[in-house]
């Protein structure tokens, strides 16, 4: 899709794969064929620069046919660079310009608190409270508007909540901790009042531990997943290098990448 | 303005519990009954706008109709990207309320002073722009917004403005309402300048004019048919607003009138592009800044003999005819 298209974000696509598989594999509760489904979980993807990697999953998921990814970024194409909800079947919400992911999804967690605390009056339906993840860069972590949601999230007691912190520490121009260190990074989101967590973001069964609610202490608090993560993981030219989130493979580079990608585990 | 405003929102409110208040943690006194009513329909998020405008989409999208209240420049010009973004490209339920249009806050300074928002809020795909120009308009105006799902931004002035129309008046959602029947000058007005307008068709009379004036409540989507029908039987056209001469009411009405080949003698009686001056009332900070009634006839007293020069029986013409007979 990047290489066809020469885009970019191909880095940050491979640093969440493994998050978007274990969420789109197993976790969420969702209905390829009925993508409108009232009580679906929400899945909000802050990093909307990730969207390759959504729309690979949503395709594997089976919310739209594999052939449709070849219309990510070309010409006359459907699928935008930034993850858009206009004509995609599973994007609940667009996004693109980082920070704004985590209010919305507070907003979407909250309206499942209302909806199971204040059901509508017949003859609507009342709707089981549906959950929401968040997936959000380490850049975002960079924006007051993440944080304002941080503080809300808790306050509001959205139990209802995961977000899950894509934590490759490379940002637009460099290192995190060399332009805005975010450390100690797990101690902020618990100060803030998150049930929070640290896991290795390439380890399915760590993932899929960390990503079920239900495989945490009940408690009336959102959850925040710290996921160390690899910007580039799995091709081992692309690993740890900014250079990829610019870059589209070309030629032998991508012969190469895709060698590595496809050589078993 | 607010008044009206808060009491209809209660009452669609008690109707539908699917309809929530989100305050940016402003509103003292003004939202206690709200809140007393309708706990759980009435959230504060606190000061953060940003997150005010991100959160009210996400409980639009998850099927609520979501207002929010805060200060003129607050939810609209801080969190613009996620009024944006969040609100109007997901065409979110959300009505964003605001109080202090204008100069309404006159001694509180530049930081309170909404005098660009229109222009702005105008800009954006799927957003209604809703500015009423007295508690009548206000009353019957909310419930409509209510039904027109997607985003609408609303703005208000403050407490205790007089009703300018009759009891008896229908405003309806993107329609114009007409608030004083005339034939020489046609005055449009945008927001809380709707008496300032009516106060100077007044001291025109005294000239022998007779101005005709008309609220354009609802800036966006703009009734262009009922503009261009209207300034096509009057010489003289000013739109008349409490904001930036740059893109409101006059940007608008411009913009109509000249893709029609409508060609009045046209000016905008507005702010100039630059921060007003001064601290006081806002009835001060209106005179000072050249925006009250006696401003407001001048220029169309100006206007009318330029209207004269251009030929035809223009309204200077019927004025001085008036006048010797």
């Amino acid at each position: 899709m990047v290489s066809r298209s020469n885009s970019s974000h191909i880095g940050t696509v491979f640093s969440c794969t493994e998050v978007l598989a274990c969420l789109y594999g197993s976790v969420l509760r969702v209905r390829p064929d009925e993508p409108d489904w009232i009580a679906r979980d929400r899945f909000v993807m802050s990093k909307g620069h990730g969207a390759a990697g959504l729309y690979a999953a949503l395709a594997l998921r089976g919310f739209f046919p594999r052939q449709r990814l070849d219309e990510f970024c070309v010409d006359g194409g459907t699928l935008y660079g930034h993850v858009t909800h206009r004509g995609v079947p599973g994007v609940d919400v667009s996004t693109g310009a980082l920070g704004h992911g985590l209010a919305l999804a507070t907003g979407l967690a909250a309206g499942a608190m209302r909806q199971a605390a204040a059901p509508p009056p017949p003859p609507v339906p009342p709707v089981p409270r549906w959950r929401v993840f968040a997936l959000l860069s380490d850049g975002e972590c960079d924006e007051g508007s993440t944080w304002e949601a941080a503080l809300l999230a808790p306050a509001w007691k959205l139990s209802n909540l995961t977000v899950i912190i894509d934590y490759n520490k490379i940002q637009s121009l460099g290192r995190v901790d060399e332009i805005l260190p975010l450390e100690p990074l797990a101690a902020k989101w618990k100060a803030f009042g998150w049930e929070t967590r640290e896991v290795d973001g390439h380890d399915i069964p760590a993932l899929l531990d960390a990503l079920d609610p239900e495989r945490w202490v009940p408690t009336d608090r959102p959850r925040c997943i710290i996921a160390h993560t690899i910007k580039g993981k799995g091709v081992s030219f692309m690993e740890d290098d900014l250079l990829w989130h610019y870059r589209s493979p070309k030629g032998e580079e991508y012969d190469r990448a895709r060698a590595e990608l496809e050589r078993p585990v | 303005m607010r008044t009206a405003f808060i009491r209809s929102v209660m009452d669609l409110a008690s109707r539908d519990p699917r309809i929530v208040l989100l305050t940016g943690d402003l509103g003292f006194a003004v939202l206690d009954e709200f809140r007393a009513k309708h706990p759980t329909q009435f959230y504060n998020v606190g000061v953060a706008e940003q997150n005010l405008a991100g959160v009210a989409a996400g409980l639009a999208l998850a099927g609520h109709t979501v207002f929010t209240y805060s200060i003129g420049n607050f939810p609209t010009l801080r969190c613009l990207e996620q009024v944006r973004n969040d609100i109007c490209y997901h065409n979110a339920d959300v009505k964003i309320v605001t109080v202090g249009g204008g100069l309404a806050y006159g001694s509180l300074g530049v930081s309170h002073f909404a005098t660009e928002d229109l222009a702005i809020l105008r800009a954006l795909p799927n957003m209604t722009v809703v500015a009423p120009g007295d508690p009548v308009e206000v009353a019957q105006l909310v419930p409509q917004i209510v039904q027109r799902k997607g985003p609408v931004y609303l703005r208000l002035g403050r407490a205790g403005e007089k009703a300018m129309h009759a009891p008896g008046v229908e405003v309806k959602l993107g329609h114009l309402t007409q608030a004083r029947a005339g034939s020489d000058v046609l005055l449009l007005t945008v927001g809380g300048m709707l008496p300032v307008a009516l106060e100077a068709a007044e001291l025109l009379a005294d000239e022998g004019l007779d101005a005709e004036v008309v609220s354009v409540h609802t800036l966006k989507p703009l009734d262009g048919e009922q503009i261009c029908a209207l300034a096509a039987r009057f010489p003289v056209v000013v739109t008349c607003e409490e904001h930036s001469a740059i893109g409101g009411l006059g940007g608008a009405v411009a913009e109509v009138l000249l893709e029609a080949g409508i060609g009045p003698s046209f000016r905008r009686f507005a702010l100039p592009s630059d921060f007003p001056r001064g601290v006081g009332s806002q009835e001060y900070l209106r005179k000072i800044n050249a925006l009250d009634a006696p401003a407001l006839r001048g220029l169309v007293l100006s206007l009318t003999g330029a209207a004269g020069e251009r030929g035809g029986r223009s309204a200077q013409s019927r004025f001085a005819a008036r006048r010797s007979g």
